[in-house]
C-alpha cells in the first residue's frame, strides 16, 4: 500500500506495475432530443479525463455525489461501456480497443457487483444457476463440477450451500448480496469493481457485509475499487481515495492523509458536509455548506469545474484547469490535487471569499446563514 | 403541557399471512421547538407511527392516544383532521419528486397550499409569500422559479421546495419523514440546515424519521430507538450515544463504520431482523442480542427508566444501574475478544 508509484509514474516493471491503469479516459453519452432541436449534437460529459492507478491487492475507493461519473467509470473499467477517449490498461496490456470476443476471456480478470440486490439478479431463475452462470459462459467443468463449485462459494460468502435451489425472492437484501459477491467470485477474478454495493442495506447487515469483502480480500488476495457516496464507509476500507467531481478527479490520496490534510476545497466541503454519529464532534467541527447544485455535465464550467461552487475561486479559477499534481511539499508521493489554491489544514474555509466573477450565488446564500 | 403526547400507540394491520403489529407501545411527548428523532432500520414501524397519526394509514387498527394540542388526533373526525394536517402538521417525504404534482408549477402548488388553508390570503399575496418561502430555503432567484415544473429542480432542490410548501403555513409540527435519505451529503447538509433555520424562527416542533445515526447526532434534542415495532430506547441525545443501555442501540453503533480505518472490524448485529407477523410474547431483540438469558425469552420488556434518569428508558430485562451495566459490557468485549483470538 505504501508503494510510491504516482499516477504519473510511468516505465515501471514488475510487480510495482499497477494492475489496472487508467489514462485520460472519457467517456461521453449523447444527449438525444437536442440533435433534433438544434441541430448540433450535444454530449453528457460524464466521465471526462480521468488518470489512476489501481495496485495490486489495494482498495481504491472512489467517492462524489450523484452525477459525478462514478459510476459511468465504473462501467468503463469494467468495459460494460467503450470509452470515447483514453485508455485502460490491464496488467501492462491496453484494454480499451479490445473487441467483444477479444475481451472475453480478460472479463475473468474484472468483475462486478452491483447496488441494487433486487434488480441485479434475475428472480425466475434458482441461486445455483445464477452463481453458476459464469461457468456455463466461459465452459468451465461439468454439471457436478459446477454444483459442487457453487456450493463452495455459497459458503465463502456466508450462505448456506443447502439453499442452492432457491429463488432470489427467498433471500433477504444482506443475503442478496452475498449472492451477487459470490458470482462476481465465481471465475476468481483479480479485481473486483464494487458499484455501491452496501447503500441500499440497513446499518448492521451493511456491516456484515463490508466485513465479509475485507475477509475476502484477504483470503483471496482481491484488488477492489470502491465505489459509494458514503464517506464512512469508504473510509473505513480503502487504501486510497479518489475525489470525483462532474467527470473528473479532484484529489486523490491515502485514506488518512485525505481526511487529516485534504487540499482540495471540494474535499473539504464533502467531508465537512457528512454527519457525524457523535454528537460531540459534530457540534465542533466547521461546516462549509456549499451553495447551489451541481452544474449539469452537457456544458461543464470552464477552468476548475468546481470553481462555480468554490467558496475561495479566484479569477484563474475559471480560466486554467488544474491538473492533477503533488499540491504541497508536505503532502506524501501519493497524494495528488487538481486545484490552483490547495488549502493548508488550518485554513477555514468558511471565512474564504471568492473574486470570481460569475459566482453571483454566494451573494443568495446570505438568506441561507450561509456556513453554520 | 407538550405539543404532542403520544400514549401507547399501537399499530397493526390484517393481511392474509397474519395481524402484522407493525407499532406495539409507543409513548413519547415533544414541546414546541424541539426536535424528536425516531431511528430505525427497514421495517422497524418508524414511518407507520407518524402515518397513523395524521389519519394516513389506511386500513390501519390503531389504538392508544395522541394528543395534539389538546385534541385527540385518533378519535378525531376527517372534518377536524382535515384543518390540523397540513395547516398545524406539516410533512415531507423521502421522495420529493413524487410528493409534488408533476403537471402544476411549483409555484401554483405552493399558492394553492397557503389558500387551501386561508381563503383570506389573496392570490398575489400568496404568490409573494411562495417566492419569499422559495428564497428561504436557499432557491436562487426564487422568483423566477416559481413558474417552474418540478421536473425543472433537482433532487436536493425539490425537498427545499417540498419543506418551503410544509412551512408555508407556518405550522406547529413537521414530520419529516428520512427527508434527505435520497440526497447527496452535500445537498443534505444544506436541506438540514434550512430545516434548523426554519425551526428556529417559527419554533416548530420536528419528528424527524431517519436511520441515519449521523443525521440524528446533529439534529435532535431527543431520540426514540425502535425495533420491530417496539421502542427499545429513548434517551437525550448525548446520553444514547454516550450512555445507552439498550443492547440493540449499542449493536447499531458499533456497526458503524467509525474512524477505526481499514484493518479494524466492525461488529455487525448478527443475524436479520424479525417477522411483524404475529410477534411471540418475547424480547424481540433477544434471538440477535448478545446478553439474551432465559428471561428475554419467556417476557416482553416494557420501557422503564434506566441509570436514575426520568428521561432516559430502555426496554430490557439488563441491571438498570450504570456501573453494573457497565461491568456487563466490558465483560461481553473481553469475552469476544477472547473467541476471536484463535481464528
Amino acid at each position: 500500500m505504501t508503494r510510491t508509484t504516482t499516477a504519473e509514474g510511468q516505465g515501471n516493471t514488475g510487480s510495482d506495475e499497477p494492475l489496472l491503469r487508467l489514462r485520460g479516459v472519457k467517456k461521453h453519452f449523447p444527449v438525444q432530443s437536442s440533435a433534433l432541436i438544434r441541430g448540433e449534437q450535444e454530449y453528457v460529459h460524464a466521465v471526462d479525463g480521468v488518470d489512476l492507478d489501481v495496485r495490486r491487492g489495494e482498495t481504491l475507493g472512489l467517492v462524489g455525489e450523484t452525477g459525478c461519473g462514478k459510476s459511468t467509470l465504473a462501467r468503463c473499467i469494467a468495459r460494460l461501456y467503450d470509452l470515447t477517449e483514453g485508455t485502460i490498461e490491464l496488467d501492462g496490456r491496453d484494454i480499451s480497443t479490445l473487441s467483444r470476443r477479444e475481451m472475453r476471456p480478460l472479463r475473468r480478470e474484472i468483475q462486478m457487483i452491483f447496488q441494487d440486490p433486487y434488480g441485479s439478479l434475475n428472480p425466475r431463475r434458482r441461486v445455483g444457476s445464477i452463481i453458476g452462470e459464469p461457468f456455463a459462459i466461459h465452459d468451465i467443468g461439468s454439471r457436478r463440477e459446477r454444483k459442487k463449485q457453487v456450493q463452495e462459494l455459497m459458503e465463502l460468502v456466508g450462505l448456506n450451500p443447502e439453499h442452492y435451489n432457491r429463488f432470489p425472492a427467498d433471500f433477504s437484501g444482506g443475503q442478496r448480496q452475498r449472492i451477487g459477491a459470490a458470482r462476481a467470485l465465481a471465475l476468481k477474478p483479480k479485481m473486483l469493481v464494487c458499484d455501491e454495493p452496501v447503500s441500499a442495506l440497513d446499518v448492521s447487515i451493511q456491516a456484515q457485509l463490508i466485513n465479509l469483502l475485507a475477509d475476502l480480500q484477504d483470503e483471496l488476495g482481491l484488488t477492489y475499487v470502491f465505489i459509494t457516496h458514503d464517506l464512512s464507509v469508504v473510509r473505513h476500507i480503502s487504501d486510497r481515495i479518489a475525489v470525483m467531481y462532474l467527470g473528473k478527479v479532484m484529489e486523490v490520496a491515502p485514506v488518512e492523509e485525505l481526511f487529516e490534510t485534504s487540499r482540495h476545497p471540494y474535499t473539504r466541503a464533502l467531508l465537512s458536509a457528512l454527519p457525524l454519529p457523535d454528537p460531540d464532534l459534530a457540534d465542533r467541527r466547521e461546516q462549509i455548506i456549499l451553495v447551489g447544485d451541481m452544474p449539469t455535465p452537457v456544458h461543464p464550467p470552464s477552468g476548475c469545474r468546481f470553481h462555480t461552487r468554490c467558496p475561495k475561486a479566484q479569477p484563474d479559477c475559471a480560466e486554467v484547469v488544474p491538473p492533477l499534481e503533488k499540491a504541497k511539499d508536505d503532502d506524501s508521493a501519493d497524494h495528488l490535487t487538481a486545484c490552483l489554491y490547495p488549502m493548508d489544514p488550518d485554513e477555514r474555509l468558511s471565512r474564504a471569499r471568492a473574486t470570481v466573477a460569475d459566482s453571483e450565488i454566494v451573494a443568495d446564500d446570505s438568506a441561507l446563514g450561509g456556513v453554520s | 403541557m407538550s405539543l404532542l403526547e403520544i400514549r401507547d400507540l399501537e399499530v397493526s394491520f390484517n393481511t392474509p399471512d397474519g395481524v402484522v403489529r407493525a407499532v406495539r407501545g409507543l409513548s413519547f411527548d415533544l414541546d414546541r421547538g424541539k426536535t424528536l428523532a425516531i431511528v430505525g432500520e427497514s421495517g422497524s414501524g418508524k414511518s407507520v407511527s407518524t402515518q397513523s397519526l395524521t389519519g394516513l394509514s389506511r386500513g390501519a387498527h390503531v389504538t392508544g392516544s395522541a394528543t395534539f394540542d389538546g385534541i385527540d388526533l385518533l378519535t378525531a373526525d376527517e372534518h377536524q383532521l382535515r384543518g390540523i394536517r397540513g395547516a398545524r402538521i406539516g410533512m415531507i417525504f423521502q421522495d420529493p419528486l413524487s410528493s409534488l404534482h408533476p403537471y402544476y408549477r411549483v409555484g401554483w402548488q405552493i399558492v394553492e397550499m397557503i389558500r387551501a388553508h386561508d381563503r383570506s390570503v389573496s392570490k398575489r399575496a400568496a404568490r409573494d409569500r411562495a417566492a419569499q418561502l422559495l428564497s428561504m430555503v436557499g432557491i436562487p432567484h426564487a422568483k423566477d422559479r416559481i413558474g417552474d415544473f418540478p421536473h425543472q429542480f433537482s433532487g436536493g432542490m425539490r425537498q427545499r421546495v417540498m419543506i418551503a410548501m410544509a412551512m408555508s403555513v407556518e405550522p406547529d409540527l413537521l414530520i419529516a419523514d428520512e427527508p434527505t435519505t435520497a440526497l447527496d451529503v452535500t445537498v443534505q447538509a444544506q436541506v438540514l440546515a434550512v430545516m434548523r433555520k426554519l425551526q428556529d424562527e417559527m419554533g416548530t416542533a420536528i419528528i424527524l424519521i431517519t436511520h441515519d445515526l449521523g443525521v440524528v447526532a446533529e439534529m435532535s434534542d431527543e431520540i426514540v430507538v425502535m425495533y420491530a415495532g417496539q421502542v427499545m430506547e429513548r434517551a437525550s441525545r448525548r446520553d444514547l450515544f454516550y450512555r445507552h443501555h439498550h443492547p440493540y442501540t449499542e449493536g447499531l453503533l458499533a456497526s458503524l463504520p467509525a474512524q477505526g480505518g481499514k484493518g479494524t472490524r466492525l461488529s455487525p448485529i448478527k443475524g436479520t431482523p424479525p417477522s411483524s407477523i404475529n410477534p411471540p410474547d418475547r424480547c424481540p431483540f433477544a434471538p440477535r442480542c448478545p446478553y439474551a438469558f432465559d428471561k428475554c425469552w419467556r417476557e416482553n420488556p416494557l420501557p422503564r427508566v434506566v441509570f436514575g434518569d426520568p428521561s432516559h428508558q430502555s426496554a430490557c430485562w439488563l441491571s438498570t444501574d450504570e456501573a453494573t451495566r457497565r461491568e456487563e459490557r466490558a465483560r461481553m468485549v473481553a469475552s469476544k475478544l477472547s473467541a476471536e483470538e484463535p481464528a
